[in-house]
């Protein structure tokens, strides 16, 4: 995309139309937030904003981005409070009268500006098995539409890791030795429910993913902008496959012969 | 200066972690040897993760008359012969094992009635052919092969930039020279191959679809080694863009849209594209609307049908061109664009069938596509020219460099087929990991980075801290301007010899850019660098475009709107001279083997 707006339109009177961004910045070691003028054009979102000042005001703040259209999870950041994806944050939805907070996700380090280390989940993602089929060389695999229906809803997860900045587990406990959160519970949901797929991660899920330090208060579903519905479609179905398993090991029988689901 | 860095030594690095460049490592590693992958961003944000539509190979699940003869055959036509055929037949033959094998991988497709990979129809395809999640078959795609890639034991470096390959005393390539965009910190990997898999260079252009990464790194660090640019001239303009609000000009709409059924009409609500077909190809689209409505009826319930396909799913350079002729004549939408209308069909199924281009447009448009038609127009979206690659290798004509990908060329010829990407880059990807095992095996002793090499590499890269005087993205936007009105979809001899004084000047800015704060994540630092490839390929886009005088796929020329039989067999190919100077040649495109010829012969009978 071009580097965001680059004029000013005006309103009636001739004035042009601006909007205060108040941005954080600074690093670990420490910073503040800054006001920035913005002009404001129909159609805005928060990452055109921070483009302008990059392109008019200051080239050194630091912003992830890649689409700019919400499909990659690049942009996270808390805009006004709320984890958001500053990509797909209309300005026309916001009370431009005030400034407009726009801060680093809070449950990550901060590198710089709104950039936070989000490697943490990469080393989460190493740990969980990966898709084991039964027979990696058979060719012409027939399974339908229905029973991958859910699968799919979780595999639309973009890695936006909104859904990690929110979950109290992680954000205000800071359990991240014990709890994966919930992007990692989809992923586990995605194999789990594979039509295909041969493993057994209930154990793993249990103990070391640590499913029960999950409270089901569904933030995390309130955020995720893939409408993904993470709490209801994955982790109440794993906390079920859990219960089953260390306390009706007859339930998660029936479940891996297929006849439940 | 002192110059400190951290080394790291592999059989082979890859630069690059899109559907090409994991596609190589996860080759690099299951043939047993050490493999470093390198990327800009995060893992997993690559392109690749953006492409919607599907990925064409010939499956035949839903069309069983589909062959790889036939997807050969789509490909060199969309291409108008300009394409390297024994990519083209490679690709052809092996894109259907690699769409399965990502399944086994633990992609998930959709599927047919009986359970297979469904397919879609795509422009160009004479079949439905592509393989496809809903549309977001790109991000299936790159997570598959993440997942897949994480427990292959290959050792991921992201944020973390190549400026410079480093060579031998023989002129091999030995590794290369980045720094961490994080920290700033400068680092040297060591290797007995590199592949490069770097993507597009889209940022050049103003309004495009692609992203802030797509700077052509790959192809200038090629060049600079002395490796050969290809047919650069050929560029895509992809014909539906978002064209509003302002802040969203040039995303892309994916042709499945079209693929799917949807209309092309102008602001009189006449459906244009029956006007804009080529006579060589109209035979095979359907005549009339009631045609096309069969067409589709049978596409929504998954079944055969006599009717041929609607217009709309001409090639892209050809929609391209109408919509651009229908803007300019005046009867285009309200901003600059024209109406594309998929609303008449059942709103559940739209949703389901193109779920983001649903949420793309009410989010960012106020446009319930399942109420209203969206306004497109054209954006700046691949670069089928690239570096020039043996097709059975990959190798470059720079020993020990491999390209796969978009960064690489031949397969598209002058135009690419909507959804041969994505199985480009799976098919050719894994042979650049072959080729480059195969040369890493047949290197003695352990490589190790000249020192020379190295200090000149960070001097350069902190230059711009020293200057004083312009910032990066005043020369961004003046390169995008020139490239965008000057070297854009509709070209002539005029613009273009501007364009190269113009780009001369601008190289001159570049060289003198400054940048301030600090060297620890910052985006105008690493803006100043790549501006530096974007000029180079800029230059040879342009210098191609003004030298082939004819018209063809993606590229037009005005002022010789005609196909050149003389230009018919010649490719273009750029070099980097002795004294530094950018060198054009051209060459005869190689001759296709008689077999292959037959196919083309029997058709016609
Ligand atoms: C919006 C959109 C939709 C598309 N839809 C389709 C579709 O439906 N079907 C289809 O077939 N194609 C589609 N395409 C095209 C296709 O997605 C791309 O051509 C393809 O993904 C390119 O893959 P790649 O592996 O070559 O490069 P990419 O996926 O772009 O990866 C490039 C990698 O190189 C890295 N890199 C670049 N420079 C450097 C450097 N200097 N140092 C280190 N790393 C570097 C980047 O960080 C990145 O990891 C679409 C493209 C776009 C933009
Ligand atoms: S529902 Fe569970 S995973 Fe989601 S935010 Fe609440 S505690 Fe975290
Ligand atoms: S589940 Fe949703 S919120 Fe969480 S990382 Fe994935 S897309 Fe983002
Ligand atoms: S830039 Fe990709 S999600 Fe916002």
């Amino acid at each position: 995309m071009a580097q965001s707006a680059t004029h000013q339109t005006s309103t009636s009177n001739g004035q042009a139309k601006t909007a205060t961004f108040r941005v954080f910045r600074g690093d670990a070691q420490g910073g503040q937030v800054q006001d920035y003028q913005v002009p404001v054009e129909s159609g805005m979102v928060v990452l055109d904003a921070m483009h302008y000042i990059q392109g008019f005001q200051s080239p050194d703040l630091a912003v992830r981005w890649n689409c700019k259209a919400a499909k990659c999870g690049s942009c996270s950041a808390e805009v006004n409070g709320k984890p958001s994806l500053m990509c797909k944050t209309r300005l026309d939805h916001l009370d431009l009268s005030q400034p407009i907070m726009v801060q680093p996700l809070k449950t990550f380090p901060l590198i710089r500006d709104l950039v936070t280390d989000v490697s943490w989940n990469y080393e989460v993602n190493k740990t969980i098995q990966p898709f084991t089929p039964p027979d990696e060389n058979a060719k012409d695999w027939r399974y339908f539409q229905n029973d991958v229906d859910r699968p799919q809803e979780f595999r639309k997860c973009i890695e936006c890791f909104l859904c990690q900045d929110v979950c109290h587990v992680l954000r205000n406990h800071n359990q991240k030795d014990q709890f994966y959160g919930p992007r990692w519970m989809i992923r586990l949901a995605s194999l789990e429910m594979h039509p295909m797929d041969r493993a057994d991660r209930i154990p793993f899920i249990k103990e070391k993913a640590g499913i029960g330090l999950c409270n089901i208060t569904k933030c995390c579903t309130e955020v995720c902008p893939e409408e993904i519905r993470i709490t209801d479609n994955a982790i109440i179905p794993l906390k079920e496959r859990v219960v089953d398993r260390y306390y009706d090991p007859m339930m998660w029988f029936l479940r891996k012969l297929g006849f439940i689901r | 200066m002192s110059v400190t860095y951290e080394t790291h030594t592999h059989d082979v690095l890859v630069i690059g972690a899109g559907g090409a460049g994991l596609r190589a490592a996860i080759e690099v590693s299951a043939q047993g040897l050490s493999v470093g992958l390198v990327c800009k961003s995060l893992l997993g944000k690559a392109h690749t993760v953006m492409a919607e539509g599907g990925a064409a190979a010939a499956l035949g699940n839903v069309d069983p008359q589909d062959g790889w003869q036939t997807h050969f055959k789509d490909t060199m036509k969309g291409g108008k012969f300009m394409n390297n055929w024994r990519m083209a037949e490679l690709h052809a033959k092996q894109a259907p094992d690699r769409i399965n094998e990502l399944q086994q991988w633990g992609a998930v497709f959709d599927r047919t009635k009986d359970g297979k990979i469904s397919q879609r129809a795509f422009g160009g395809h004479t079949y439905k052919r592509l393989a496809h999640v809903g549309d977001r078959t790109g991000l299936e795609m790159i997570r598959t092969l993440q997942d897949k890639g994480v427990h292959s034991g290959i050792d991921v470096y992201m944020e973390c930039t190549v400026s410079q390959l480093l060579k031998d005393g023989d002129g091999r390539v030995n590794g290369a020279f980045g720094y961490w965009r994080e920290s700033g910190r400068f680092v040297v990997f060591n290797a007995k191959a590199v592949i490069l898999a770097t993507g597009g260079t889209g940022k050049a252009w103003k309004i495009t679809s692609n992203s802030w990464e797509y700077t052509g790194d790959g192809q200038t660090l090629a060049y600079d080694a002395g490796a050969d640019l290809l047919d650069m001239e050929f560029i895509q303009f992809h014909p539906t863009g978002m064209v509003w609000p302002p802040g969203v000009r040039g995303i892309l709409v994916t042709e499945g849209v079209r693929g799917e059924g949807g209309i092309l009409r102008n602001k009189d609500g006449k459906r244009f594209m029956f006007d804009y077909l080529p006579p060589e190809t109209k035979h095979t689209f359907a005549e009339t609307e009631e045609e096309c409505e069969r067409w589709v009826k049978a596409t929504l319930a998954n079944e055969q049908t006599d009717a041929r396909r609607p217009p709309e799913l001409s090639t892209r350079d050809n929609v391209a061109k109408a919509i651009y002729y229908e803007v300019q004549a005046g009867r285009g939408s309200p901003h600059g664009g024209v109406f594309l209308d998929i609303s008449y069909q059942d709103a559940d199924r739209i949703k389901r069938k193109l779920p983001s281009m649903y949420h793309q447009f009410k989010e960012l448009a106020d446009v319930d596509i399942t109420k209203q038609p969206m306004e497109v127009g054209p954006t700046m979206h691949y670069t089928m020219g690239g570096i020039r690659v043996n097709p059975e290798t990959q190798m470059t004509a720079v020993p020990g460099l491999f390209a796969a990908g978009e960064c690489a060329a031949g397969l598209h010829g002058a135009n690419r087929l909507g959804g041969n990407s994505l199985s480009d880059l799976v098919v050719f990807g894994r042979l650049a990991g072959l080729g480059a095992v195969e040369f890493a095996k047949s290197v003695e002793g352990t490589p190790k980075a000249d020192e020379a090499q190295v200090k000149a590499a960070a001097q350069e890269l902190l230059a711009p801290f020293e200057r004083t005087g312009e910032g990066p993205y005043e020369v961004h936007r003046d390169l995008q301007e020139v490239m965008q009105h000057k070297v854009g979809i509709m070209r002539t001899e005029e613009d273009l010899q501007k364009a190269l004084v113009e780009l001369d000047a601008i190289e001159q800015r570049v060289a003198k850019v400054s940048v301030e704060g600090s060297i620890q994540f910052n985006p105008g630092w690493h803006l100043a660098q790549d501006l530096k490839n974007m000029i180079v390929v800029s230059k040879a886009v342009a210098k191609c475009a003004l030298e082939r005088r004819e018209s063809r796929g993606g590229h037009t020329r005005v002022d010789f709107p005609n196909y050149d039989e003389k230009l018919a067999n010649v490719n273009a190919l750029i070099r980097k001279g002795e004294d530094g100077s950018m060198q054009y040649r051209t060459e005869a495109t190689p001759e296709m083997p008689p077999e292959l010829k037959k196919l083309f012969e029997e058709e016609k009978k």
